[in-house]
């Protein structure tokens, strides 16, 4: 499995390793039921803090990702694939309203729109 | 959480300096670095711990005991000053270690040795300042203890001896009843592996706060002295007018740019926030 933190990113260090992670379960390179680094190993390996790594796994756990086995290990949950990603569509719908709403009050125009997107996408 | 090293009042006064602390407590499986400036405090606060300073005022508790001696097993030491006489050899110091302490992992004492190509059969004096940083190291993890404490362990080391001692720390703490607490002024070592920083400044601790919150929280403004009049002093925690700019250390990032979004604000490195606590203007 391969991890790529960046530390001069905005994002925080434990939303890059849980997004990763989950990224990684939805594209099923990691598989139900599989066991994860235990949180220490994690943070050795990835030269961070336990806290951080912990706050990762909490996080993957929150939204149904993993399970945390006291004693046994962090493993791959099973999940509902179709769901998960219905949640993430969800998301990008109420980020997009809040781009409408703003794009709106300022007259920006669709196509406007579209093409910051395009050139966005095609950078990324 | 259970903590591992907990004071309580200690005091200590000295003609010119006082030791003030009023709460410490550096919980159990955790890496803490305490920062602060050279002279803030950092060695004497570790030398008591250890009860190498007497005598003071106040209560420091070590695995919930206040018997040191009893701790003594437990606790692993790297001292800013050597302790180790010039003209041992590591081999010399393996036998002192072995009969003074029932946990002394000869096995592990040597492999580490190989790992980091100390010669076990020269006199330290023969050694560099880098290596005998390594060996003390070593010989603190070697008995296996459930505290490290390290008061500028990683100075005089160069950035890959740094990396390979701070690994070193990482594998210790893989046992969750580890603990490490560690001084330093070199603080990017922290801002990766530790999980709380305690700042220490003039004799007195300023905060203790998870090491993620800071980073994350924590932001340094740079406005012009036009735009530094509207912002409201309430906001920042303190400033430093420099030449051409006016320098802000701002603890939350997100509401500070909420209500000024005129100013460009930037992650904080913990030298930085350092610099600006002790210089700053509050």
């Amino acid at each position: 499995m391969e991890i790529i933190i960046s530390n001069s990113s905005e994002i925080p260090i434990y939303e890059q390793i849980a997004g990763q992670i989950k990224s990684k379960i939805l594209s099923f390179e990691l598989k139900e039921k599989e066991l994860l680094p235990s949180i220490r190993s994690l943070a050795k390996d990835l030269r961070c803090s336990v806290i951080t790594t912990k706050k990762a796994y909490e996080e993957l756990e929150k939204d149904g990702f993993v399970s945390m086995v006291p004693g046994r290990g962090v493993y791959v949950s099973k999940i509902n694939r179709e769901l998960a990603l219905e949640e993430e569509r969800k998301k990008i719908e109420d980020l997009m309203e809040e781009i409408i709403v703003i794009a709106k009050t300022n007259n920006i125009l669709e196509s406007e729109l579209k093409e910051i997107f395009s050139i966005l996408w095609e950078a990324k | 959480m259970e903590n591992v090293i907990c004071i309580e009042n200690l005091e200590k006064k000295y003609d010119n300096f006082t030791l003030k602390i009023n709460h410490l407590e550096v919980p159990k499986g955790m890496i803490m670095g305490f920062i602060g400036e050279n002279g803030a405090g950092k060695t004497t606060t570790i030398k008591a711990i250890l009860d190498i300073i007497k005598n003071y005022k106040g209560e420091i508790k070590l695995f919930d005991s206040v018997n040191k001696e009893k701790a003594k097993e437990d606790i692993g030491v790297v001292l800013d000053e050597a302790f180790f006489p010039e003209i041992l050899s590591p081999k010399d110091i393996n036998m002192v270690m072995k009969s003074s302490y029932k946990n002394w992992d000869q096995e592990m004492f040597y492999k580490y040795l190989k790992q980091f190509n100390l010669p076990e059969k020269s006199q330290i004096k023969t050694f560099s300042k880098g290596m005998r940083k390594k060996l003390e190291i070593i010989t603190a993890l070697a008995h296996h203890p459930k505290l490290l404490i390290l008061d500028e362990a990683t100075s005089g080391l160069d950035p890959v001896g740094r990396r390979e001692v701070l690994d070193l720390f990482q594998e210790f703490m893989q046992k969750e009843e580890n603990t490490i607490f560690l001084s330093t002024h070199i603080t990017t070592d922290l801002e990766h592996i530790a999980d709380y920083i305690t700042f220490i400044d003039k004799g007195e601790i300023i905060f203790t706060k998870m090491t993620s919150e800071l980073l994350e929280d924590y932001g340094i403004v740079k406005s012009s002295r036009e735009e530094f009049k509207s912002i409201d002093k309430k906001d920042i925690v303190c400033y430093i007018e420099e030449k051409y700019d006016v320098e802000m250390l701002v603890s939350n990032k997100k509401s500070f740019k909420k209500k000024y979004d005129f100013v460009s604000i930037d992650k904080v490195s913990l030298e930085e926030l350092m610099v600006l606590m002790i210089k700053g203007v509050k």
